[in-house]
């Protein structure tokens, strides 16, 4: 074969040009997504105006000019409020919260006794942990620890008056603590509680259906606070005289009570998304109820609904700032509770401590949701 | 075909002991599930008389004859003191209602504009309402009604130096004082007017549809319903002379005067159910949005229907019929969280409920209120739900 030069033939590839400066780089990023249209235009424009007025006092008043430390009400207070700060002041009181940090962490257990919820804490971390983390091994030991092991160790820690602790009541509870402890229990009563009562509502035996079927139904039809109000002031008329039950445990059994007709609505979703031929597949195997449960059924449903059940989760943790109304002081209660101390009594008090309790509460609902949807892409891919 | 079937065996006599039949042991835990509940019934009906009777409280409704001797913060029928108890929960229910209607209302709009802006290609946009979404789905409402309460109405200025806004709105640590409009005589005639104008743009809008589905001509229904609703009314009321002032608000020494007040209680307790609430419509709407195909919109501008019909035609009714089962329980939420409003003391169901409570130690009583109230709300929300969904269910030839 020859080879024909031809001057009208190139004999080596053109070097690709740039794309035009107006597709590419950030300016068509911000033709695209801000300044498409006259309308996006508008909306960018009167979008950034907005922010522009919120966010520099919101930091200003957040962090600038805010009173870091300080030993009483004078440093979150201007002079003509009897305190420090030069006239027309405002910012965050976070002295407050980290002089009562200790109280919000603990309520009011005695300062000298704190190590023992301080050990609970740290268990669980340790124990939650490499719970959560899938590549960790040993989870079904790991899990009898969390979930048999620690509570044995909180419920001789916590309360005490065994093995030389001195005892602490339960009204001195309070702070993280209790919010921490009854979301736990929570969670872990209604979880098998709702996949009870899910089975119970699709059995088929008529009896413990409609069982189930009215239990679920009234719980979900009325407000928690008035469960709390059932627990505080039924549960002690419906008991022989001379019994009475902790108010902590009330609320305790009250909380979980509430959270599994809503866990076992979602489980049952779960339930029925199940092909037929999963629970044929069962029988023809000749499994029990019990086993084809256990090990064909809910293994998948439960899969299924995980969106789900820890959005359960995350309304019984918001949900247990309720058990303030009845008296008991969980982080909320803790925090309102202070704004009655005349130390720190202060026009910027009240905001200071509900922002800071509404960032903790906003961490473990938003850490939850994240970690939901990272679980989600784990079992997903274990799928494909 | 010569397969050997078999005829099912017959019930009873297939496997050989009564222990393995499943339908008899079916009946069994059933009849002992029954006799343990009956056993625990008996115990605690037995203790309740029993309480009831050391701590001598008579049981039964009786109650709710006798007067109440305490006074409602805010209520929309008259009350007072002097009130039986009976009263005292109406004015709690109509509390809780109003409380839940404004609250719907305004959830619904904030939810609607956010989960439709977190659709917006608009970055800025979809970014800020991504934001809003999840600071407030993840703080609890309490403490959202607590931040607007103690946090920022009980901080604004006293009465005295009420911040004023325009057309004589003051703002105070006593709430939000508005003018009062006081109706005159022949005002009713101009409601009448409103009421057959709303009356007469419904018929229009059956005709008009008609119209269309029969000739092709469209009647232009929103310019004539429009005309009607504001004009008819209008032209009555200048007619009948205007009867119409207003009691506006003076700010006195220690208090405002004359006008309306809305109290701090409710306005933290709206302002905080509305926007946890809206939250969770905003992801609803987003869902219902996103989970009509992408094929719907394109085959739509096949037909050549232009982008503003295809919403409001084809993707809009789609969406909605995704969008309206969560959006009714969501609606039923925020009533039930209405209950919250006994911690700032705003006289809903709940917190008159709880203070009778306190104060005649008619547990049971209250408690069976309540449950039925709140029942019967979301018992009437699902009635509704179901009627919407069989209406509008795909209809599968």
């Amino acid at each position: 074969m020859t080879t024909h030069e031809a001057s009208f033939v190139r004999a080596s590839m053109v070097e690709a040009s740039p794309a035009p400066v107006l597709e590419s780089g950030i300016v068509s990023w911000l033709r695209k997504n801000l300044f498409a249209t006259p309308k996006d235009t508008a909306l960018t424009i009167i979008s950034l105006l907005v922010l522009a007025w919120l966010v520099p006092p919101a930091i200003q008043w957040l962090f600038l000019d805010a009173a870091w430390t300080g030993g009483g009400r004078g440093v979150c207070a201007t002079v003509e409020q009897g305190g420090s700060q030069p006239e027309g002041w405002s910012g965050a009181c976070w002295a407050f919260v980290n002089a009562k940090f200790g109280q919000f962490l603990f309520g009011r257990y005695p300062i000298d006794e704190r190590w023992r919820p301080a050990l609970v804490g740290i268990l669980f971390v340790l124990l939650l942990v490499p719970m959560l983390m899938p590549k960790v091994p040993y989870k079904a030991f790991n899990a009898v620890l969390l979930l048999v092991a620690l509570p044995i160790v909180a419920t001789i820690l916590l309360p005490g008056g065994w093995f030389g602790l001195t005892y602490v009541e339960t009204p001195l509870w309070g702070g993280l603590l209790v919010t921490l402890v009854l979301s736990f229990v929570g969670i872990a009563v209604s979880l098998p509680l709702g996949i009870l009562l899910a089975l119970g509502r699709r059995s088929d035996m008529p009896v413990i259906k409609m069982l189930c079927t009215v239990f679920i139904e009234i719980v979900r039809g009325i407000p928690l606070i008035t469960v709390l109000f059932m627990a505080s002031v039924m549960l002690p008329l419906f008991l022989p005289q001379g019994v009475t039950f902790d108010k902590f445990l009330r609320a305790l059994i009250g909380v979980s009570l509430f959270a599994s007709a809503y866990m076992a609505e979602v489980v049952r979703g779960g339930l029925q998304a199940i092909p037929k031929g999963q629970y044929e597949g069962a029988d023809s195997l000749g499994l029990s109820y019990w086993q084809k449960m256990n090990l064909i059924i809910l293994p998948q449903a439960l899969k299924l609904v995980i969106p789900g059940i820890v959005n359960t989760f995350i309304g019984l943790f918001k949900d247990t700032s309720l058990v303030s109304i009845i008296g008991m002081f969980d982080l909320l209660g803790i925090v309102r509770l202070n704004f009655s101390d005349t130390n720190w009594a202060s026009a910027v008090t009240p905001v200071s401590g509900l922002i800071f309790a509404g960032f903790v509460f906003w961490l473990f609902c938003f850490g939850m949701s994240r970690y939901s949807g990272f679980m989600e892409r784990v079992l997903d891919r274990s799928q494909r | 075909m010569a397969i050997g079937v078999t005829n099912a065996p017959e019930k009873g006599r297939s496997s050989g002991s009564i222990i393995n039949d499943p339908q008899v042991r079916g009946i069994f835990y059933q009849a002992i599930t029954i006799i343990i509940l009956a056993v625990l019934i008996y115990w605690i009906v037995d203790n309740t008389i029993e309480n009831l009777r050391r701590a001598n409280i008579a049981s039964g409704y009786g109650f709710v004859r006798s007067r109440a001797g305490f006074d409602v913060g805010q209520s929309l029928i008259a009350f007072t003191s002097d009130s039986t108890y009976g009263r005292a929960l109406l004015v709690g229910f109509v509390n809780t209602l109003v409380v839940a209607i404004t609250g719907i209302v305004t959830a619904t709009i904030i939810g609607f504009l956010v989960g439709i802006g977190r659709l917006s290609h608009n970055w800025i946009i979809a970014k800020l309402s991504l934001a809003y979404v999840e600071v407030f789905r993840n703080i609890p409402p309490l403490l959202v009604i607590f931040f607007w309460y103690s946090g920022v109405l009980a901080v604004l200025p006293q009465a005295r130096e009420a911040l004023t806004l325009p057309l004589n709105v003051f703002v105070s640590n006593r709430g939000v004082a508005f003018p009062r409009p006081i109706f005159g005589e022949g005002s009713e005639y101009t409601v009448l007017a409103f009421l057959i104008a709303v009356a007469a743009s419904f018929l229009i809008a059956r005709y008009a549809n008609r119209q269309q589905a029969a000739t092709g001509q469209r009647f232009p229904v929103l310019w004539t319903v429009l005309g009607l609703v504001i004009g008819l009314p209008l032209i009555t009321f200048l007619a009948t002379g205007a009867p119409l002032s207003f009691d506006v608000p003076i700010a006195g020494k220690f208090n405002l005067t004359g006008g309306s007040v809305v109290g701090p209680e409710f306005l933290s307790l709206y302002l905080a159910l509305s926007f946890y609430t809206a939250a969770f419509i905003a992801e609803i709407v987003r869902a219902g949005i996103r989970g009509v195909s992408k094929g719907q919109t394109e085959a739509a501008h096949a037909l050549g229907i232009r982008p503003r019909l295809t919403t409001r035609l084809v993707v809009v009714p789609q969406a909605m019929r995704i969008i309206i089962p969560p959006l009714t329980s969501q609606y039923l939420n925020l009533t039930k969280n209405s209950s919250l409003a006994i911690a700032v003391g705003y006289a809903d169901l709940v917190a008159v409920g709880g203070t009778i409570l306190n104060q005649t130690g008619q547990a049971i009583e209250v408690v069976s209120i309540w449950l039925i109230v709140y029942l019967t709300l979301s018992l009437a929300t699902s009635l509704f739900m179901n009627w919407y969904n069989a209406r509008m269910a795909l209809v599968e030839r």
